[in-house]
């Protein structure tokens, strides 16, 4: 071992909006800083967040409450998700959207000079009894991309320190399993850092690109689920994968679900307004897992269209020119670029498309990571010295299925707030722990493995592999053998990508090494995705299986936990008890 | 079809070549992110910036055929006659007057120090309000236009102004992004900003010639924004 180290007192990985909130609250305070991450931070996929950050901070509607917000996230979640994470979410939701305003962001206005708010699928007035709710704070549709945008341009005024285009390649621990930094890489010039410090904070984001159709950004390999697997973190809930309505048909690109709230809606081969059937009261506007299982059985039923009759339509022709121009700009753009068509005079080709991940690195409401006494079952632990926020941690707001304008929320409430948690630990003293010089050995075995590499199979030919078992195999709808034929294939993957070759041993901006290395991350979150897919006996949320059609509260009223060291599911309890409101009881679910 | 893509690495080139790849796209007008794409599917060793895939998020900017654009929303129908049938090669280079690290990927380090010192934040030094600031939907419509761009540099790279002075120039991205703050209602350093482009370098060397203007691929118009800024600077010295 014989590598440069670099100390801070916090390191965040990853530069999207989780990532750089809280990086911003810790340089705020004197703390010293970095953030490592593998694109520059405003190429993260924040940027391409369209409608909007749903917030009760009462603009559209002077007596919203973020109580009836909370009533519709834990509904959204199916009831999995932690009812004590909800209410800290919604309840400190409006104080973190009026900081963003405060910071620069350039928030869409109403005609009262407040931000713009508009409607969005799953969300109530009065616990929903009251109609339609317009909860969803937007930046036209441009929100993450203004969001993304403003933070960094925070973090350089309160002097975070950027390692951009640095790969984090592996978490750092001492023999007790305590986290003492992160091994990267700079992309440019191919050196291996040991970035040493008492916290380390996971932001990496989603890992879309386990399926070969996805809404995400190429950068989204799940590398934080990977690394946190590989340490023997385990991970919660990550069979919930969340396929968006509305992704154009063969490109995957997101059409925001704000097309709808708007007053857009889906339409069959036959001009048919299809949701009418399978939710008369929300219609479009149900939950994303209600309309995109609609889209499904449309298309299975033959009343797609196209060539394979593989998709349905988008209609938002009937909002004019006017409205789409000044709500939609981005949109219009995106459907002429990939879909070929103009919103404006036709309908947009859309299909559902893997969207994000639900589940993740479990943690509590300071983004402490956590981990069960007894590997996949037992008392919650803290992994000393690891942190999660946003798309990689599992906090659980989201439980089995996310509401649309949830995850730019969930990405600022809980970067601040594992930020403050950190600050305060730090002034009142947080260990470092020590690594040996073995443990930083054991922690590049994996980059080592690839530059020694001698022959073997290609990384772009396995990673396709991967991506077509799991769109084939756990995609919207999933069945029990299929999903074990899934298993089985993985198992095999796993032992060829074990064996495969990285030709590129350059070191100057050696794109071939991160993609080699993102291949063992996509492997990690798949296998994890179908192991714990085929082991939920039940359908909840975005999980929806035929051979086990319903929701089964009796046995699965709780979140999984997926033990990368034994690859057992066990199960861990959901929270029920909110501190300043009453427990919202399992309802039926219906829109 | 037949792609062309320059190609140096430091580690073992002493000159950046141009090297020639088959590429079959079965006559589909595939984006020139997917070309490269199959290109680095034959050569590993193959280096560009990408992300987003769908024109947000300004990674693949490079110069295609001629003219600056982001790999992921150029389709090979878009980028010349002939190219999309295979009659004329796809020319892949990195952005101009970057230095290069390899291949198709340029330094950006001048390109965001300039972005940098215009102080591309916020300042407004009178106390928070508890809710947010109020801003009319016409003063808000100020920022349309501006606050788009996503840091891709094609305008500052297709600007022979910023060849010439990259470091004292700060070329098109940086003013306009310079404007967009000048143009918030909510910001209130106007004295400030403007006193630090005053000189005969920072923005004055911008001679109005809108290469920048052409090349953008979000549509928006730095020229523009920094005749706005001209004007704000004019105005100030009377």
């Amino acid at each position: 071992m014989s590598i440069r180290t670099i100390t801070f007192d916090a390191i965040v990985v990853g530069g999207g909006g989780a990532g750089m909130r809280a990086s911003l609250q810790m340089a705020q305070s004197g703390f010293k800083t970095a953030l490592i991450s593998k694109v520059f931070p405003t190429r993260s996929h924040t940027v391409s967040a369209q409608g909007g950050i749903t917030c009760a901070i009462a603009s559209a509607d002077p007596n919203d409450d973020w109580r009836w917000h909370m009533y519709d996230t834990v509904k959204g979640s199916d009831y999995i998700g932690d009812q004590d994470a909800i209410e800290y979410m919604c309840q400190v939701g409006p104080e973190a959207v009026f900081e963003l305003d405060h910071m620069g962001l350039p928030f869409s206005r109403t005609e009262e000079g407040r931000i713009y708010q508009r409607p969005f699928g799953g969300q109530s007035k009065n616990f929903g009894e009251g109609g339609q709710a317009a909860r969803t704070c937007a930046a036209a549709d441009r929100t993450g991309h203004a969001l993304l945008h403003t933070l960094y341009q925070q973090n350089l005024k309160n002097g975070t320190q950027f390692y951009n285009e640095w790969y984090a390649a592996e978490l750092v621990k001492d023999a007790q399993g305590n986290v003492c930094g992160v091994i990267a890489i700079s992309i440019e010039s191919g050196e291996t850092v040991f970035f040493k410090a008492k916290a380390t904070v996971f932001a990496t984001g989603g890992s879309g690109r386990i399926f070969a159709s996805t809404t995400n950004a190429l950068i989204n390999t799940g590398d934080g689920v990977g690394m946190a697997l590989r340490a023997g973190v385990p991970v919660q809930d990550i069979e919930m994968w969340q396929f968006h309505p509305t992704g154009i048909a063969g490109a995957g690109v997101l059409v925001t679900e704000g097309c709808r709230g708007e007053g857009g809606y889906l339409i069959n081969k036959d001009g048919e307004r299809f949701m009418e059937r399978y939710a008369p009261n929300a219609k479009d506007l149900a939950s994303r897992d209600v309309v995109a299982r609609s889209m499904m059985m449309e298309i299975l039923d033959g009343r797609g269209d196209g060539p394979d009759g593989s998709y349905v339509y988008l209609k938002l022709d009937h909002l004019g020119e006017e409205v789409l121009h000044s709500r939609l700009p981005g949109i219009c753009e995106l459907a002429i670029t990939f879909a070929g068509t103009d919103p404006v005079k036709e309908p947009i080709p859309v299909v559902p498309t893997c969207h994000y991940m639900m589940g993740g690195i479990p943690t509590n409401v300071h983004g402490q990571a956590l981990k069960m006494s007894g590997g996949h079952e037992g008392e919650d632990q803290v992994v000393n010295g690891l942190f999660a926020v946003g798309e990689v941690a599992c906090v659980s707001v989201h439980g089995a299925n996310r509401l649309g304008g949830n995850s730019l929320l969930d990405l600022v409430v809980f970067g601040r707030a594992a930020g403050l948690y950190i600050e305060d630990a730090l002034r009142q003293g947080m260990t470092q722990y020590e690594p040996s010089d073995d443990d930083i050995d054991a922690a590049l075995s994996r980059v080592n493995r690839w530059n020694d590499s001698k022959g073997g199979e290609s990384v772009p030919v396995l990673r396709k592999e991967l991506q077509s078992t799991m769109q084939n195999h756990f995609g919207v709808f999933r069945k029990g053998d299929l999903m074990e034929e899934g298993v089985e294939k993985l198992a095999n993957l796993r032992e060829r990508i074990a064996n495969a070759h990285l030709e590129d041993k350059s070191n100057a901006f050696n794109t071939a090494r991160v993609e080699a290395l993102e291949l063992d991350n996509l492997l990690e979150v798949a296998e994890a995705t179908a192991i714990a897919a085929y082991n939920r006996t039940e359908s909840r949320g975005a999980h929806s299986r035929y051979d086990y059609p319903d929701r089964d509260d009796e046995n699965w009223l709780c979140h999984s936990i997926y033990d990368p060291r034994t690859k057992q599911l066990g199960k861990r309890e959901v929270n029920f008890k909110p501190k300043t409101v009453d427990t919202f009881q399992p309802k039926v679910r219906t829109y | 079809m037949k792609v062309s893509i320059y190609r140096y690495n430091p580690d073992t080139d002493r000159e950046p070549t141009m090297k020639e790849y088959e590429v079959d796209t079965q006559g589909k007008d595939l984006m020139v992110l997917d070309i490269l794409a199959l290109v680095k599917e034959q050569d590993e060793s193959l280096a560009y910036r990408r992300s987003c895939r769908e024109g947000v998020c300004g990674s693949d900017g490079m110069n295609i055929n001629g003219k600056n654009g982001l790999a992921c929303i150029t389709p090979l129908s878009e980028v010349a006659p002939g190219v999309k049938e295979g009659k004329k090669p796809l020319v892949l280079r990195p952005l101009p007057g970057l230095p290069v690290i390899r291949d198709l990927v340029v330094d950006m380090g001048v390109f965001y120090e300039q972005y940098e010192k215009v102080q591309p934040y916020l300042q407004n030094d009178q106390p928070a309000p508890a809710i947010e600031r109020l801003q009319t939907p016409e003063d808000r419509a100020k920022l349309d236009g501006l606050y788009e761009c996503i840091l891709c540099a094609c305008c500052s790279t297709s600007c022979p102004s910023f060849w010439w002075n990259p470091e004292k120039f700060l070329g098109p991205a940086a003013l306009l992004q310079s404007y967009r703050f000048l143009a918030d209602s909510r910001d209130n350093a106007t004295e400030e900003r403007l006193s630090r482009l005053d000189d005969p370098f920072s923005l004055f060397r911008c001679h109005g010639i809108m290469n920048c203007v052409s090349v953008c691929p979000k549509g928006l118009n730095p020229t523009r924004a920094i005749g706005h800024i001209r004007s704000m600077l004019l105005e100030r010295g009377v």
